[in-house]
C-alpha cells in the first residue's frame, strides 16, 4: 500500500510543476502582467486549439507534417541503415566511402536551405531530401560505431560453432550493435522535427510549420503558441516511442532491467 | 626412479575398480612435430604428442609459453607452420572438437537456454534442439535457469553455460583454455569436480590448459609441462577418481611439475 502509494506520489510529482506554471501563466495573464500580444493565456490557446480542431484545419496540417517528416526518416535512414551496415561489415567499402561521408558530415545540412530551394523550389522533394539529410548521419555513424563494436571474441564463439554469414550477423552482430543504432535512431528523430520546422517555415503551402508563419503574417499569436506546443508534442511522443521500442528490444541489456 | 613414480606405480597397482583407466588404444589425436612461428617468434617448436580417446590431459606451462597457441591448433582456429595434427575417425569432422574459453563468451542478448542451442548450430534445430540444451543444462546443475539472462548469473554459473553449450553436441575432444581462471577459489573446487563428474560421464577426450597445478594433478589423466616451445614432462597421474584434493599421492605429483617448471 506504502509503496502503491509512493510509485504514485513518484509519477504525480512531476507534473506538479508545470501545472503549477500554467496557473501562473494564466492568472498572470489575466491580470495584465503579461500583454494578450506578448504571450496569450493558456486559455485562449486552448480556444485556438478547439476552434482549428473543428474547422479541420489543425488535423489536415499534423497529417502533411508527419507524412513528411517519416518519409524523409525513412528514405534518410534506411540509407545511412544499410550504409552504416555494409561500411561495418566490409572494410573495403569503408576505406572507400567513409572519409567522404565524413567530410560531407562536416557541412550542417541546414546550411544547404538556399540550394535546396533554387534545386527543388518549394516542393515535397525540398523537405524530403532536407530531412533524409539530417537524419541520414546519426543513423549511419551510429550504425557504424555498433558494428565495429561488436566483441570480437563473440565473433570467433560464432565462427567457432559454426555459424553461417547470416547467422553470425543475425544472432551476433545486428543484436550486438542495437544499443548503439537506438542511440542513432533516438538522436535522428530529434534533427527530423528540427529540420521539418525549418523547412516549412521557410518555404512551404501547408503543414504546421506554414501554419505557424500564416498566423504569424495574420498576427494570430495564440496560434503560433499552438503550433509551438505541437512541435514539442510531436517530439515528445516520437521519442516516448523510440524509447519504448528500445525497452522492448533491449531487455537482456542490464540498463533495462527493472526487476 | 623418483619416489614419486614408486609411489604413483604402487597406487596404480591397487586401483579399486571403480577406476578404470581410459584403455590405450584409440588415438584422439596426434600432433606431429608441431611447430608454430608468429613472424619471427617462434612460439611452439616441435610438439610431438598422442593422446587418446577419452584420456583427460591438463597442460601446463609459464604465461606466453603457447599452451593457448596450441589449444587453437588443435580446435582449428590456426594452422601450424610445420608438422601436422591427425585427428582419430572420432574427431575427425570439425564440429566434435569443441573449445571452451576462460571467458564464457555468451551472447548476452539471448536467454541462457539459447546460448546453450548455439551448441548445435548445424547439428540440430528447433523442438529437439531445445530439448537436448535443457536437458545439458539440468546436467550441469542449471535446470531452472534456462529462462534467464546471463546478465543475472554469477560468473560460475555463467561459465556452467559456456561448459553446457560446448558439450551439447556430443564432441568427442573439449579443449578447454583455463576456464576456471576467473572464478574465486570456492567455486573454482566446485566446477573441478562438475568437470571431473561430467567427464567420467560423457567420456569425451579432454585437454585442459590451467596455470593451477593442484588443479592438474586434481583433474588429469596425464599432465604436460611445455617449456621454450617443446613438452619438457609428460607425467601419469594414476590416482584412482573421485580424487580428495590436496591428498598427499597429488602432492607429490604436484610438487615433481612444481620443480621441472623451475628447474629445482
Ligand atoms: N595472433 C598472434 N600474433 C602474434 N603473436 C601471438 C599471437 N598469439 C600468440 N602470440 C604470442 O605467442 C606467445 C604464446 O602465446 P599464448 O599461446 O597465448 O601463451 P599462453 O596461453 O601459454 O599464455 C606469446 O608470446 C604471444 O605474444
Ligand atoms: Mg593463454
Amino acid at each position: 500500500m506504502r509503496s502503491a502509494l509512493r510509485s504514485f506520489g513518484h509519477s504525480t510529482i512531476g507534473w506538479f510543476l508545470p501545472f503549477l506554471l500554467l496557473a501562473g501563466w494564466e492568472g498572470a495573464s489575466r491580470a495584465g502582467l503579461i500583454p494578450a500580444n506578448v504571450l496569450p493565456a493558456p486559455t485562449a490557446v486552448g480556444e485556438a486549439f478547439w476552434k482549428l480542431l473543428l474547422s479541420g484545419e489543425l488535423v489536415e496540417n499534423i497529417r502533411i507534417s508527419t507524412l513528411r517528416a517519416l518519409s524523409g526518416f525513412a528514405v534518410g535512414g534506411a540509407i545511412g541503415f544499410a550504409l552504416g551496415l555494409t561500411n561495418g561489415l566490409s572494410s573495403l567499402s569503408r576505406e572507400l566511402t567513409d572519409t567522404t561521408l565524413q567530410m560531407i558530415r562536416n557541412i550542417p545540412h541546414l546550411a544547404l536551405i538556399p540550394l535546396v530551394i533554387l534545386w527543388f523550389g518549394i516542393d515535397e522533394e525540398a523537405k524530403l531530401f532536407l530531412v533524409a539529410l539530417g537524419v541520414f548521419f546519426p543513423i549511419y555513424v551510429n550504425t557504424l560505431l555498433g558494428i565495429q563494436g561488436v566483441d570480437p571474441q563473440l565473433m570467433e564463439m560464432g565462427r567457432i560453432y559454426g555459424m553461417s554469414r547470416t547467422q553470425l550477423f543475425l544472432r551476433v552482430i545486428l543484436p550486438g550493435a542495437l544499443p548503439s543504432i537506438f542511440v542513432g535512431l533516438r538522436y535522428a528523430l530529434g534533427i527530423m522535427w528540427l529540420t521539418l520546422i525549418v523547412a516549412e517555415t521557410i518555404s512551404a503551402s501547408s503543414g504546421l510549420g506554414y501554419m505557424a508563419m500564416q498566423a504569424r503574417e495574420f498576427l494570430l499569436i495564440d496560434v503560433v503558441v499552438l503550433s509551438i506546443l505541437i512541435y514539442a508534442l510531436l517530439g515528445k511522443l516520437a521519442d516516448s516511442l523510440a524509447r519504448l521500442l528500445e525497452r522492448l528490444s533491449l531487455q537482456w541489456h542490464p540498463a533495462f532491467q527493472t526487476a | 626412479m623418483t619416489a614419486a613414480t614408486i609411489v604413483a606405480r604402487k597406487s596404480y597397482a591397487t586401483t579399486t575398480p571403480a577406476y578404470t583407466p581410459a584403455p590405450q588404444g584409440k588415438v584422439s589425436f596426434s600432433f606431429r612435430n608441431v611447430t608454430k612461428q608468429f613472424g619471427a617468434k617462434a612460439v611452439l617448436q616441435g610438439i610431438n604428442l598422442e593422446v587418446y580417446e577419452g584420456q583427460f590431459i591438463a597442460v601446463i606451462g609459464k604465461s606466453g609459453c603457447g599452451k593457448s597457441t596450441l589449444l587453437r591448433l588443435l580446435a582449428g582456429l590456426d594452422k601450424p607452420t610445420s608438422g601436422e595434427i591427425v585427428r582419430g575417425a572420432a574427431a575427425l569432422d570439425q564440429k566434435r572438437t569443441r573449445i571452451m574459453f576462460q571467458e564464457p563468451r555468451l551472447l548476452p542478448w539471448a536467454r541462457v537456454v539459447a546460448n546453450v542451442d548455439v551448441g548445435l548450430t548445424g547439428i540440430e534445430r528447433g523442438e529437439l534442439a531445445r530439448k537436448k540444451s535443457l536437458g545439458i543444462l539440468a546436467e550441469v546443475g542449471l535446470a531452472d535457469r534456462g529462462g534467464e539472462w546471463p546478465s543475472v548469473l554469477s560468473g560460475g554459473q555463467r561459465q556452467r553455460v559456456a561448459l553446457a553449450r560446448a558439450l551439447v553436441g556430443h564432441p568427442s575432444i573439449l579443449a578447454l583454455d583455463e576456464p576456471l581462471g576467473a572464478l574465486d577459489a570456492l567455486t573454482r573446487i566446485e566446477m573441478q569436480q562438475l568437470l571431473e563428474r561430467i567427464w567420467l560421464e560423457k567420456k569425451f577426450t579432454a585437454v585442459l590448459v590451467t596455470h593451477d597445478v593442484a588443479e592438474a594433478v586434481a583433474l588429469a589423466d596425464r599432465v604436460i609441462v611445455i617449456d621454450s616451445g617443446r613438452i619438457a614432462l609428460d607425467l601419469q597421474i594414476p590416482v584412482e577418481r573421485p580424487r580428495r584434493h590436496a591428498s598427499p599421492e597429488l602432492v607429490i605429483h604436484e610438487r615433481q611439475i612444481l620443480d621441472k617448471l623451475y628447474n629445482r
